[in-house]
């Protein structure tokens, strides 16, 4: 290649050969995309095939040089029956195995652990429950579900990770959740993929798979010393969320205890199911759902929380077992004056045991549970 | 021109001494035309000029696309150029393209009338369409405007500081041009066909227009009202959408899909109707299973209402729903695969030729059966949340969209041209044409179902390095596409004043439109004409033109 | 080659027998020419359903989410101007048909006199709103512009049991920015309906709708009627969301 330019060539070799042709299969949901994938392709190609061999056999076979004279036909009742059933019969496949991709995509487990995305003109938060904060990137343990909990703090924008074939909306004003199980160790882009204004193309990422025990490493590496739900339980302590939902008899509002993933009864008579969406909602508009046997009294925090505090609120709740430490922090207001010293050191050492629990509780999210549990061995 | 059938009155036409084009002369005569013909050349120059416009803006985003970092323009000029293309090639060419133009100078001719139902409606609904095509060029001029064509809320409400309100009202008049055509066709179709006409006997080309006229009428005021809320939203601060104020912005999404899904079928169904008529014309045999073919065109359009939340799979709505509309999307997949086959069928011991209208039209059915049946692929609710939102379904819309129904556009544009002017075009350098559009399509776009795939979203401006090769593919097609863009519009120019004079029927077609004179007179017909013969009977052709013989001899 | 034959022979169609000067040159009869015109106006009414179908849309599910809201912002308008209303639209309906009555009677100037009290009391319609925008400026009801939640959360001076709680109470500018939307898009249809009233009436003092050819008044009023029902709409969905309690 004496004519060209040994640089360029090398750039044009490398160029040629570091290109992508087919995305990696980094979940476990990829493999069976690209199974339908390949089906439809399938299909597609024998379509294409019958429609060019129809069309090119015909134009060769009845061309006018070969066959100046045209027979008139009407039409065909069981040839044209013949090509809607069998195309009809295929689509139908596709639909009945891509229901079942999307339900199986859409639909999380019940022991994924959460990790909340909040999308934003133009980056990316993720927010671990284990209070480690991520901009642009995210890292997640292969071999086990992970559930995204997202949310939009401005317009929509669409969480895509093209090496899990995941991918959905990220809307103001709503939780949207998706889920996937990581196979493969190693890096994949993160894109928005819905138009979200000037630099919606650098509103791209990295996800970053890690073994087990790296992520472990990683958690407790990168922790920002304050869970999401230890932030939560301030965030409810400093609105006064404690004096009505105390979890007394006497209590103005419902007790939010163990609330998360139960039916509750609500005052028009139906029921809801409680889950994180319930949650914000009735943080923001809290008369749209309010519990049967209460009075319409909650203001509405529209406004006043960001979305995070939202999502530290909801974790909290999400995790609250018993009401013994709002309890504690209500007694420790009322009788603060007098008993400053003692309540100050039992508020110290409650702190204390929190946080030397947070290693392991973001190891592993199903014992979240545990976070406020502390408190009852306390007891 | 070996291929053109040779006929006693083809050596020997001369263009008739009186016709629409030359009736009356002036600007004026143009200007305030009842004509529907004449309505029809204003509209034909008119989306020209949109269309290189779009082109043009293809083009730049094409370039910028050629490496992996924003350096050809930045970001946001690069968003106002796809905004812009996106605006303009739907609602300024796509939507108007076959139906203002072809269907406007033909419609009439084919149900045996001597105008439209409404002739100022007409004219009036190019004047909209001048209105809103102006106004998109204010909003291009003074600014841009980078909401994408969707105006997805609340990014178009409260996010955007460019010329929303522009263009939204451009959209807004362009659509009631829109209406207004739709509505002339539909009520032209029921009301002035010729005696004899009966539903049966007329051309497909009517019925395929016919239907998308029911998605005009009843699709574009939705997304009138719902631009017109946007545009409330965005002056006075009202709270339809925005979910600061208890709005839903997903309602949005809904009242705009369920006008801009029909808005597809707007814009492939009178393309279809041209591919019927041509692939009929040179197989010279009826199309295979008329009533079929018919009657797919209406289960389109009526399928066509219910689909619009495909658009949404991955919107957070419920997955229950999305099931149905996935089952409803698959449904609407059928009467297209039965037109395709149908066509092919079509040529099933006919006497084909392959004049270059004929070429376009094979374009289409292989490019539209691509662009279908990756349909199928978005429209299968696990697929579609890999593909949605990513090239491959760029490179799905451009093959429904470009690869069908500007091919179609070609193809009627050639085959009519010398009824519309009188006068033949180059053979060659058009099948030539043909040829450069069809390769230089399939290279623009086969690529970018690959780099779909691999999850390149669009509306990137930058994307990673590793898509590098595939989006250069990419560029080099579409300057080849532009090349077959510009050839006809070069020689069609030409043929004007050079082209050979074409007679009356040079295709030997059996429609009403071949029988009168080439150009037309003003009024069509001079005595409205009494329909005794199916569409597409070539024998009764036959019998006709052998009595002609005859006579003369 | 009878068609081709006949086209290219210039002779004129037009003349052979008498029309009517109504008639358009390519319409066979004047009864085709009525049928057609009536077709297309019945056919733009579909397409203006369709326009107002997408707030009725909107207006069914915002009040399913938002009653309590939307109970609160209804007992804010005025059921007496909102009843002066209906009866005036209903008086300019009755006008109207009287006026396609007199064209079909070929009275020329009880047509014109019938069309002038179709104006008459579109105005007065588009008064009566006018002056209950106002109200909704002055009381802080306008969303957007300068929208105050104060009178649902506080309870106003007809309704002091409309309190609501504070985000129940935000919601109610949903309420208001539907009625803006639907009465506006309504109000803008009136006053195109008065425009182009205002040219029939010219029109019919040259005596153009009572010489046996009377579509286009026929078709306005078919406008003007559907005008009048989209109101008949409006007004209980707006006005009368639950009175009683």
């Amino acid at each position: 290649m004496h004519f060209i330019s040994p640089v360029l060539w090398q750039f044009l070799v490398n160029w040629m050969t570091h290109f992508a042709l087919f995305p990696p299969e980094a979940s476990r949901i990829a493999p069976q995309v690209d199974a339908l994938y390949f089906f439809l392709i399938l299909i597609s190609l024998v379509g294409m095939a019958i429609v060019i061999a129809l069309v090119a056999g015909f134009s060769i076979l009845y061309r006018k040089e070969r066959n100046p004279e045209a027979t008139q036909i009407e039409g065909s009742t069981l040839l044209e029956a013949t090509w809607t059933i069998i195309p009809l019969a295929l689509f139908m496949v596709t639909f009945v195995w891509g229901a079942l991709l999307y339900f199986r995509i859409y639909d999380p487990p019940t022991n994924a652990m959460n990790i909340y995305i909040v999308g934003k003109q133009w980056m990316w938060k993720a927010e671990h429950p284990g209070g480690q904060h991520e901009i642009n990137s995210l890292h997640v343990p292969s071999g086990r579900p992970v559930q995204l909990t997202m949310i939009s703090q401005d317009v929509f924008h669409s969480f895509s990770i093209p090496a899990f074939r995941v991918k959905r909306e990220v809307i103001p004003g709503r939780y949207t959740t998706v889920w996937f199980e990581a196979t493969t160790p190693g890096t994949y882009h993160l894109f928005c993929t819905q138009y979200c204004g000037t630099l919606h193309s650098q509103m791209i990422g990295e996800v970053t798979v890690l073994k087990p025990e790296e992520y472990e490493a990683w958690t407790a590496g990168s922790t920002s010393g304050m869970s999401l739900a230890q932030n939560g339980e301030r965030l409810f302590a400093s609105l006064g969320c404690n004096s009505c939902h105390s979890g007394n008899a006497a209590a103005r509002g419902p007790n939010l205890a163990a609330v998360y993933s139960s039916r509750v009864p609500l005052a028009n008579g139906s029921y809801a199911f409680v889950d994180d969406a319930f949650l914000r909602d009735s943080i923001l508009n809290p008369t749209m759902h309010v519990t049967a046997g209460f009075a319409p009294i909650m203001p509405t925090y529209q406004g006043q929380i960001s979305e995070e505090g939202l999502i530290d609120l909801v974790e909290y709740i999400k995790h609250l077992h018993s009401n013994y430490r709002i309890q504690q922090t209500l007694n420790t207001s009322e009788v603060q004056p007098s008993n400053l010293g003692q309540n100050g050191i039992t508020a110290q050492r409650t702190y204390t045991d929190m946080h030397s629990s947070q290693v392991p509780q973001s190891v592993q999210t199903q014992r979240q549970g545990t976070a406020a549990q502390p408190g009852v061995v306390n007891q | 021109m070996s291929t053109i059938v040779s006929l006693p009155d083809q050596q020997t036409a001369t263009l008739p001494k009186r016709s629409y084009l030359n009736s009356e002369y002036g600007l004026k005569s143009w200007l305030l035309t009842g004509d529907h013909k004449r309505i029809a050349i204003l509209y034909l120059i008119s989306i020209t000029f949109f269309f290189f416009i779009g082109g043009a803006m293809a083009g730049l985003i094409r370039l910028e696309l050629l490496t992996p970092q924003t350096d050809l323009m930045a970001a946001d000029t690069y968003n106002k150029l796809f905004t812009m293309h996106g605006i303009i090639m739907i609602f300024l060419f796509l939507v108007p393209s076959v139906p203002a133009t072809i269907g406007n100078f033909l419609i009439p001719i084919m149900v045996g009338a001597k105008d439209l139902a409404f002739p100022k409606i007409n004219l009036l609904s190019w004047y909209l369409y001048i209105i809103g095509g102006t106004l998109t060029l204010a909003a291009l001029i003074s600014g841009g405007v980078d909401t994408g064509w969707t105006f997805t809320t609340p990014l178009s409400t409260h996010y955007l500081n460019t010329h929303v309100i522009t263009a939204g009202l451009a959209i807004f008049v362009a659509g009631f041009s829109s209406i207004f055509t739709g509505l002339n066709f539909i009520v032209t179709i029921h009301r002035m066909r010729a005696p004899g006409m009966t539903w049966f006997r007329l051309p497909l080309f009517v019925w395929s227009h016919y239907a998308a006229s029911i998605l005009m009428v009843l699709g574009t005021p939705v997304l009138a009202i719902a631009l017109v809320l946007v545009l409330l939203e965005r002056t006075i601060g009202i709270g339809v959408f925005d979910p600061a104020k208890g709005g839903d912005p997903l309602l949005f999404q809904h009242l705009f899909w369920f006008y801009s899904h029909p808005a597809v079928y707007i814009m492939i169904l009178p393309g279809m109707g041209v591919i019927s008529e041509v692939i009929s014309t040179f197989s010279r045999k009826r199309v295979f299973g008329y009533t079929a073919v018919a009657f797919s065109s209406v289960a389109i359009a009526v399928f066509g209402f219910f689909v619009w939340e495909h658009h949404m799979f991955v919107m957070g709505v419920s997955n229950y729903s999305a099931l149905v509309f996935s089952l409803l999307t698959m449904l609407v997949a059928v009467p297209s695969a039965i037109k395709i086959f149908n066509w092919s069928a079509t040529l099933y011991k006919g006497s084909i030729t392959f004049e270059t209208p004929m070429l376009y039209a094979f374009g289409f059915i292989g490019l539209f059966t691509i662009g279908g049946l990756t349909g199928v692929f978005l429209g299968s609710l696990g697929m579609d949340i890999h593909l949605t939102e990513t090239y491959f379904i760029v490179a799905h819309f451009h093959f429904v969209m470009v690869g069908g129904m500007l091919m179609a556009f070609l193809s009627g544009v050639h085959f009519w041209w010398p009824k519309m002017t009188g006068r033949m075009y180059p053979e060659g350098l058009s099948k030539l044409a043909a040829l450069v559009t069809f390769i230089g399509f399939i290279l623009t776009f086969f690529p970018q179902f690959i780099v779909g795939y691999l999850g390149m979203p669009r509306r990137y401006a930058a994307y990673p390095p590793e898509f590098q090769v595939l989006n250069v593919l990419s560029t080099a097609g579409a300057s080849v596409l532009g090349v077959g863009y510009l050839l006809p519009m070069l020689y069609l120019t030409w043929s004007l004043k050079y082209g050979k004079i074409a007679g009356a029927n040079p295709w030997q077609a059996t429609g009403l439109e071949w029988q009168i004179q080439s150009p037309p007179l003003t009024e069509n017909f001079l005595e409205t004409p009494i329909v005794d013969y199916e569409a597409y009977d070539y024998e009764w052709l036959a019998n006709k033109t052998k009595n002609e013989v005859t006579t003369v001899g | 080659m009878d068609s081709q034959a006949i086209a290219t022979h210039p002779e004129h169609a037009h003349g052979e027998h008498e029309h009517p000067p109504y008639l358009r040159h390519h319409f066979a009869t004047v009864e085709q020419q009525r049928e057609t015109a009536s077709f297309g106006m019945w056919l733009f009414l579909l397409t203006e359903i369709m326009f107002f179908g997408g707030m009725f849309a909107a207006y069914l599910i915002y009040r399913n989410w938002y009653y309590p809201a939307f109970v609160a912002g209804s007992h804010q308008l005025s059921i007496l101007l909102g009843t002066v209303n209906t009866a005036v639209l209903i008086c300019s309906s009755f006008t109207m048909a009287m006026g396609v009555y007199s064209a079909e009677m070929k009275r020329k100037g009880a047509l014109v006199m019938w069309l002038l009290l179709t104006i008459l009391l579109g105005t007065v319609f588009l008064g009566i709103k006018a002056d209950e925008y106002h109200e909704k400026w002055e009381k802080h009801h306008v969303p957007g512009l300068n929208f105050s939640a104060n009178d649902f959360v506080n309870g106003s001076k007809g309704y002091p049991d409309d309190k609501l709680a504070p985000d129940m109470a935000q919601k109610s500018q949903v309420y208001f920015s539907l009625y803006f939307a639907m009465t506006g898009m309504h109000a803008l249809h009136m006053i195109i309906g008065i425009s182009i009233l205002i040219v029939l009436v010219i029109r019919a003092r040259q005596g153009a709708y009572t010489e046996g050819h009377m579509t286009t008044i026929e078709n306005f009023g078919l406008y003007w009627h559907f005008v009048d029902i989209v109101w008949i709409f409006l007004f209980p969905l707006l006005y009368l969301i639950s009175r009683h309690q």
